[in-house]
């Protein structure tokens, strides 16, 4: 318990050090950043669409990308740099390490998708019908996301390029079956069965109750989910990156 | 008192026992250097002291602290310099120096005094807005030390840190070594630099495929495994070999311009050059005696083991 203060300092100073380092980075700003914008347009732009429907799916993916973009490419990152071996002789642990990760990974999604948001109230009549739903899918969402990304890192090697291959061979399809496209209701057979599977999918649920007051589950259900699905994420993930700890190093 | 102290370090990758019942003692003040052959187990028994590894087996004490239960007040008493291991490229050296002060906890008001004093010292004060991947070698490995002992640590762990630097830089760092030494820092050196480890550490530990195979003070370490001494001498002329056929002198070499007569009594030898080269009319040029290197004492004992 004497070391507590020390392991809330280091995971501190590391998310500072990871937002001053890696959200400019390219991949981040081109899978965190445009790649959702441009899926956006592709989908809706030019087409007679409901955008009230479809909005609360739309943030949904913003905050997924946004969020989960900057954990994969930090440990690679430091790996190829060869800086990762110097930051676990700091007074840090590979837990303070994926906990800064991860939050540096949540605040680049709620910054982003907060300006998203505000931006879009100009554009897009969608009002909150429950502001505390809305904030608890916020933060909950964007901690699965964060935490989802930290885990896609943990194979890592020292190729950054690897690693976000990797990510968004698993980001990818988890849009198409977690409600921002096609919404639960109208899905049947292995595509449900996988969108039950999907945190994105509970998260995009939380969003429509927050928004427009209709959801497939109960806020519970959602945010017990979404809890479970985060702590689940950083445990399997701190597992991996021990074992895979000397690659690359 | 021991501030560090490891006892029975064991740690195997897959089939490979990298560090085998490692049993290690620094006193604290003390410069130790551990050397060993290429894969004999350095980085890997620095990681294991430094926390970066977890052990299969035994214990690290960092200053009485255990390191693998309490890592993170144990890392506070510490700076490492990890081997191939490099600063931030995209900051600055200033902007390195400041995250590394955050890392160790330093209030800003100390930090800001301690990250000019240190550029200052390592001669980066010129570059410190510069992005250190700019830098040339010799720099990083500067500004590296730069970060690691900034919170004046209590152990300094350095490994290989004179690796592949100019002359300059080398000296620089060797100079931080003692520096830091003299105000109190413990410091653990691994290097392949044997000349180094001779002048720079009290005590100095041989490891090999794992295992420590030797640990004394270098004087002693050459003394156990080689008494012959040697004398070089070089001449305004050549000379043949046959001017060396003389007891005392148990073997000549020929060594550049000058000869290098190995022996057990160089006194007795360095009568009889004078004596010979007398009655020559040859004049001796230069003319020194060495004693049995820690080198040689090295390479005796890692390939006994």
């Amino acid at each position: 318990m004497m070391e507590a203060p020390l392991f809330l300092r280091g995971i501190l100073v590391i998310t500072g050090k990871n937002m001053r380092l890696y959200y400019t980075k390219p991949p981040v700003l081109m899978f965190g950043l445009l790649f959702p914008l441009f899926m956006f347009f592709a989908f809706f732009v030019g087409r007679n669409l409901d955008l009230e429907t479809f909005f609360p799916g739309f943030l949904a993916m913003m905050l997924f990308f946004t969020a989960s973009s900057v954990g994969p490419l930090i440990t690679p990152w430091e790996k190829r740099e060869k800086t990762y071996e110097r930051l676990l002789s700091y007074p840090v642990t590979q837990d303070s390490i994926i906990l800064g990760d991860v939050v540096a990974g949540a605040v680049f999604g709620i910054g982003i998708s907060l300006l998203v948001w505000i931006a879009s109230r100009f554009f897009v009549p969608v009002a909150v019908t429950n502001i505390g739903l809305f904030i608890l899918a916020f933060i909950l969402g964007t901690l699965a996301c964060a935490a989802l990304g930290a885990l896609l890192a943990s194979p890592a090697s020292d190729s950054p390029p690897n690693v976000m291959i990797f990510s968004n061979l698993v980001r990818f399809p988890l849009i198409f079956i977690s409600g921002i496209f096609v919404p639960l209701e109208q899905m049947q057979g292995l595509g449900l069965a996988l969108a039950y599977c999907s945190p994105l999918t509970y998260m995009v649920d939380l969003f429509n109750a927050a928004m427009s007051g209709t959801s497939v589950f109960s806020p519970v259900t959602d945010c017990g989910v979404l809890i479970v699905a985060s702590a689940g994420f950083i445990v399997i993930s701190r597992v991996i990156q021990k074992r895979n700890m000397m690659k690359g190093m | 008192m021991d501030i560090i102290r490891a006892d029975h370090l064991k740690k195997t990758f897959g089939p490979v026992t990298a560090v085998n019942d490692v049993n290690l003692s620094v006193r604290e003040g003390e410069i130790f250097g551990f050397l060993g052959p290429n894969g004999a187990g350095k980085t890997t028994t620095i990681r294991l002291l430094t926390g970066v590894l977890t052990p299969d087996f035994g214990t690290v004490h960092i200053n009485g602290i255990d390191i693998h239960r309490h890592p993170l007040d144990a890392k506070m008493q510490m700076g490492v310099i990890p081997e191939n291991s490099t600063v931030y490229g995209d900051l600055s050296a200033e902007q390195n120096l400041q995250l590394s002060g955050k890392m160790y906890g330093m209030p800003k008001t100390l930090r800001d005094k301690r990250v000019d004093e240190v550029l200052s010292k390592m001669g980066l004060s010129e570059k410190k807005r510069l992005p250190v991947r700019t830098f040339s070698k010799g720099m990083k490995q500067r500004a590296s030390i730069a970060c690691a002992i900034i919170h004046r640590p209590k152990v300094l762990f350095l490994d290989e840190p004179t690796s592949g630097l100019d002359v300059q830089s080398r000296r620089l760092v060797i100079e931080t070594i003692h520096e830091m030494n003299e105000q109190g820092s413990t410091i653990f050196l691994t290097t392949h630099n044997i000349e180094e480890a001779n002048t720079l550490c009290r005590t100095v530990c041989i490891i090999n495929k794992g295992m420590i195979v030797a640990q004394d003070s270098p004087e002693r370490l050459k003394k156990m495994f080689d008494t012959t001494q040697s004398v070089e001498v070089s001449f305004d002329r050549p000379v043949s070999r046959d001017l060396f056929a003389a007891e005392g002198i148990l073997r000549a070499e020929p060594c550049g311009d000058k000869w290098r007569l190995y022996t057990d009594n160089p006194d007795q030898v360095l009568k009889y050059l004078v004596g010979r080269a007398e009655r020559e009319a040859i004049t001796i040029t230069s003319l020194t005696t060495s004693g049995p290197s820690l080198e040689e004492a090295f390479v005796r004992i890692t390939e006994c083991a």
